[in-house]
């Protein structure tokens, strides 16, 4: 496929490097997803219970699966930078993109912030370990954005191998620690007889727990970012995808497996780093140091790749004008989007130091949320638009529409699952897009190029 | 055949407006939930200023195995009690559920309707005006 030409802002064209493989894609999605596995999780367990938590793992797994299967087809197609936005672009309108690039940088810049915090909050418990008591954890979260930040600018691809490196290393640990508690052999190192417990909320509380379920897998749909910088989408987007949510599902089940046969519900319920936790608990100082650097090389991954997917994302927005054009440059020698780059850090560390993690969390996952919910329109309506034949997918996915119609039934469950215990925040932040909806109409549009929006070699749309 | 749109130029100035507002609506949309948050948190705190009791393992509800994992994590029962009974209220209010599912139903709607209508003038643009 030939490069895409792009036009910075001073009108040089240049365009982003393919160099990346289906294993790097794999790397941008687990990389980004695998410290939900080290923390957050587990508060699945504190709004319904140990079994709540499981059964919300496995349907927000089946919720996710459709993301994977709709998203593979969809970017397999649609192959640019700005993944679901750029979707969005093509096939509903420029509103729907404008709020799908702000789920976009919301969810990853928000889940960055969130990132660091844990990175400071782990450096804090490791000095308390080593007789350091009071560690001030900001200029850790300081130097991890700044960091990742830098290896962002400087490009795609060393930015992305480390991922992969310290993701491995990360997935890894866990089934290091899986091995070390005697899985098949129950009462000896793990508890589940004596710890697990009935529902301590009924089945409400399985309902509840939808809402933090989704941390066992959000952003494996920030692979759709790198479209425009793989060799070949058509094979390395779903490939890197399918098999990122593999890893993720086996991953979800063997952590609840260890954590809740070794810890209280009620203290994994709201455990900032239950996985280090867990290896305190077997009383091993090198479980606990190899948990320790696991959880940061998880943190430090997932940070990396929303720096990565979020600057991508504002990116596109800056190039199509639905933000300030200044945005929509490209560096001229490491062909990355710098200027996103550089503008989301300090965005970034002030989310982080606002203080308000669970609140920071909760605008993350429901803007997640929202860009799932807008998939299920995408997808009916590119089969209708554009029915099977008449443009080239690099990949169909099977079933439809029923993949489109679970994720919807099981999006709707997860908005009343954040409206039981959140449901002021989900309100704050849907005003928050509605005005922001509101101020595009009125004001940003006008700055839009109509027929711009429009760039795939695609035939006219049916019924249009 | 009708003419291309061409936008204005926007200048530096507008482009910071801009860019800044969006950031104020997003920090505005983080604090406004902490308002009710800290009412409910002073009505949590006067609860348990009314229900304070010595505690123990048992009347906790905590059998050999638990306790021994809180005694593992640092844990008595006094600092335990706070987690133990510590819970969600999952009781709803219908107003605000019907509100709730009006908020995010009405976005959805007016977004495709004029996501749909701004979608038309963009293929207008570029399969009419070529």
């Amino acid at each position: 496929m030939a490069k895409e030409k792009i036009t910075t802002s001073n009108s040089k064209p240049i365009a982003m490097l393919k160099v990346l493989n289906p294993f790097h894609i794999w790397a941008l999605g687990v990389g980004i997803v695998l410290v939900g596995e080290f923390m957050g999780w587990n508060f699945t367990v504190g709004k319904g219970g140990a079994y709540a938590s499981l059964i919300a793992c496995w349907v927000i797994g089946l919720l996710y699966t459709c993301v994977a299967m709709i998203d593979s087809e969809v970017t397999s197609t649609v192959a640019a930078a700005g993944g679901q936005y750029t979707q969005a672009k093509h096939i509903i309108g420029p509103l729907m993109a404008f709020n799908v690039g702000l789920y976009l940088v919301m969810a990853y810049t928000m889940l960055c912030a969130a990132d660091a915090l844990v990175v400071g909050d782990l450096m804090k418990s490791g000095a308390e370990v080593m007789g350091y008591a009071n560690l001030d954890t900001k200029p850790f979260v300081v130097l991890t954005v700044a960091f990742l930040a830098w290896l962002n600018y400087r490009g795609v691809f060393a930015t992305l191998t480390l991922n992969l490196v310290i993701t491995f290393l990360a997935f890894t640990s866990l089934i290091v620690l899986f091995l070390a508690v005697d899985p098949l052999h129950q009462g000896v190192v793990l508890q589940h007889q004596a710890l697990l417990t009935d529902l301590p909320y009924g089945w409400i509380g399985v309902v509840a727990a939808l809402q933090f379920g989704m941390w066992y897998y959000l952003g494996i749909e920030g692979t759709c970012q790198a479209a425009e910088e793989v060799r070949s989408a058509g094979r390395s987007i779903p490939l890197g995808t399918m098999g990122g949510m593999m890893t993720l599902l086996v991953a979800a089940t063997i952590t609840w497996f260890v954590a809740t046969g070794l810890m209280p519900w009620q203290y994994l319920g709201q455990a900032v780093t239950p996985m280090y936790d867990a290896a305190t608990l077997l009383g091993s100082s090198q479980l606990q140091l190899m948990l320790f650097v696991a959880t940061a090389f998880a943190a430090i991954a997932s940070a990396n790749g929303c720096i990565n997917d979020a600057s991508r994302a504002w990116f596109s927005l800056g190039r199509d004008r639905y933000m300030p054009v200044f945005f929509g440059a490209i560096h001229p020698k490491y062909r990355t989007p710098y200027r996103s780059v550089l503008f989301l850090v300090p965005i970034a560390i002030s989310f982080a130091f606002t203080g308000l993690l669970d609140q920071v969390i909760t605008f993350s996952i429901l803007s997640g949320l929202l860009g799932y919910t807008f998939m299920t329109f995408n997808m009916i309506k590119f089969r209708k638009m554009w029915p099977l034949g008449s443009i080239h997918r690099g990949y169909i996915h099977p079933f439809h529409p029923i993949p489109a119609i679970t994720l919807l039934t099981l999006c709707c469950a997860t908005y009343f699952a954040t409206f039981l215990g959140y449901g002021a925040s989900l309100l704050s932040i849907m005003a928050f897009y509605i005005l922001a909806s509101i101020w595009f109409v009125l004001r940003r549009y006008k700055f839009v190029k109509r027929a711009d929006q429009f760039t795939m070699p695609w035939p006219r749309p049916k019924g249009y | 055949m009708s003419k291309n749109y061409t936008p204005p130029k926007q200048g530096m100035f507008g482009q910071i407006f801009d860019t800044i507002l969006v950031l104020v609506l997003v920090y505005a949309s983080l604090m406004v939930p902490l308002l009710f948050k800290a009412e409910a948190k002073a009505e949590a705190a006067a609860a348990n200023a009314a229900a304070v009791v010595k505690v123990s393992w048992e009347s906790l509800g905590q059998n050999e195995i638990q306790q021994q994992q809180w005694v593992k994590l640092g844990y008595d029962p006094e600092k335990a009690a706070t987690l133990i009974n510590s819970r969600f209220d999952y009781s709803i209010d219908p107003m605000m559920l019907i509100i709730t599912i009006l908020v995010v139903a009405g976005y959805f709607i007016f977004m495709l309707k004029v996501s749909d209508k701004q979608y038309r003038e963009v293929i207008r643009e570029k399969f009419d005006n070529k």
